[in-house]
């Protein structure tokens, strides 16, 4: 049976500056939030700009700020979100607004390089393939934070970032933080540098934002205190 | 216009919350550090002056000004033993568990104090 209801849903419009404008939109079961904004775009008003592309939580690109909140909108039910009938979803916070609700991630992105983000082959041309030891305290930490999908919620929640503008930020450090436990890796001097400095991993006050939101259950400020110590120990053996 | 008010939901959890605790009692432990100096200082003007302002403390009043006091740097001790512990120990799960003993003990040594009083 169709649901009767309506949802009344405020979308933000504009760029940096702009406003929110009230949409009245179909309440239907199971909805998403990204259902919802689709339905907008097709019905209401085609100039809404905003990303997707998988629908199933796997690319990262639908994340947007609901009732104040940086969620995956795809994997985000209406009912599980919605305060009473009303919806307000925003850009994501920290980044700049390109129109109504696409951020520009480059400057999200742009930190996982500044990170050293990418991995380092210790050996460039391999016999086989390389065995890495399952249950090992370092390949259980590399697992833990490599279903990262990049989506930029953990930096929107982020105050440090919103304090601090060069600050590498909670997914760039959790990448890094992979690639310190990864046994194949052999790029950790230059890496464990790149996250030392000021707006590194010791900059995070660890208030847990990223972990609080992150869709995937990635804990970064664990992965963030793994580096603060990573750094510490090369720092005492003359490696910083 | 900001797309991001109102500020509170995205910052509504109990890692967040300990941040603000640690950050304000601290704050208010660095203004009182002057007082305190200051209350030490009384003693080179001599025995009576000390003896006037500790009489002074007596006062109901500022007993419980003082457990305000001790409650801030049970906080602030509590919640920097938790910071250490998540981030030198590295902890998982552990984290809002943390957070629930650090916010306890700071309000049981307060307490305590209160006790202590013998109001």
């Amino acid at each position: 049976m169709p649901d009767e209801r309506t949802l009344e849903v405020k979308v933000w419009r504009g760029g940096e500056s702009g406003r929110f404008q009230a949409f009245a939109v179909p309440r239907r079961a199971s909805q998403t939030v990204l259902d919802v904004v689709t339905w907008i775009q097709r019905h209401l008003d085609a100039t809404l700009s905003y990303r997707y592309a998988c629908r199933v939580g796997m690319c990262g690109s639908c994340a947007m700020t609901v009732n104040g909140k940086p969620r995956w909108t795809c994997r985000t039910h209406v009912d599980k979100v919605a305060d009473g009938d009303t919806l307000t979803v925003a850009p994501l916070a920290n980044l700049p607004v390109v129109k109504d609700l696409a951020t520009d991630m480059a400057p999200f992105f742009d930190k996982w390089a500044k990170a050293e983000g990418r991995f380092v082959p210790a050996d460039e041309r391999p016999a086989d393939f390389h065995t890495v030891p399952p249950g090992t305290r370092a390949s259980r930490a590399a697992n833990a934070g490599i279903e990262c999908i990049g989506c930029g919620i953990c930096y929107a929640a982020c105050d440090i970032v919103r304090w601090n503008r060069d600050y590498l930020g909670p997914a760039a450090l959790n990448r890094a933080w992979t690639l310190v436990n990864d046994v194949r890796d052999a790029g950790n001097d230059v890496r464990l540098a790149a996250v030392a400095g000021d707006a590194g991993c010791h900059a995070c006050h660890s208030q847990e934002g990223c972990r609080t939101h992150c869709p995937k259950q990635i804990n970064p400020t664990a992965s963030i205190a793994g580096l603060k110590r990573a750094t510490m120990v090369a720092a005492f053996k003359g490696r910083l | 216009m900001s797309p991001f008010n109102p500020v509170w939901p995205v910052r509504s959890h109990r890692g967040y919350l300990a941040f603000v605790v640690h950050r304000v009692s601290g704050v208010g432990l660095a203004v009182f550090l002057p007082l305190h100096f200051l209350a030490l200082g009384t003693a080179i003007g001599g025995e009576a002056a000390l003896e006037g302002f500790l009489r002074w403390t007596d006062h109901p009043l500022v007993k419980l000004a003082e457990t305000g006091l001790v409650l801030l740097l049970a906080a602030h001790l509590a919640g920097g033993l938790r910071l250490l512990a998540l981030e030198l120990l590295g902890w998982r799960d552990w984290q809002k568990s943390a957070v629930a003993v650090a916010a306890g003990f700071s309000l049981a040594a307060g307490l305590l104090f209160l006790l202590n009083l013998g109001l």
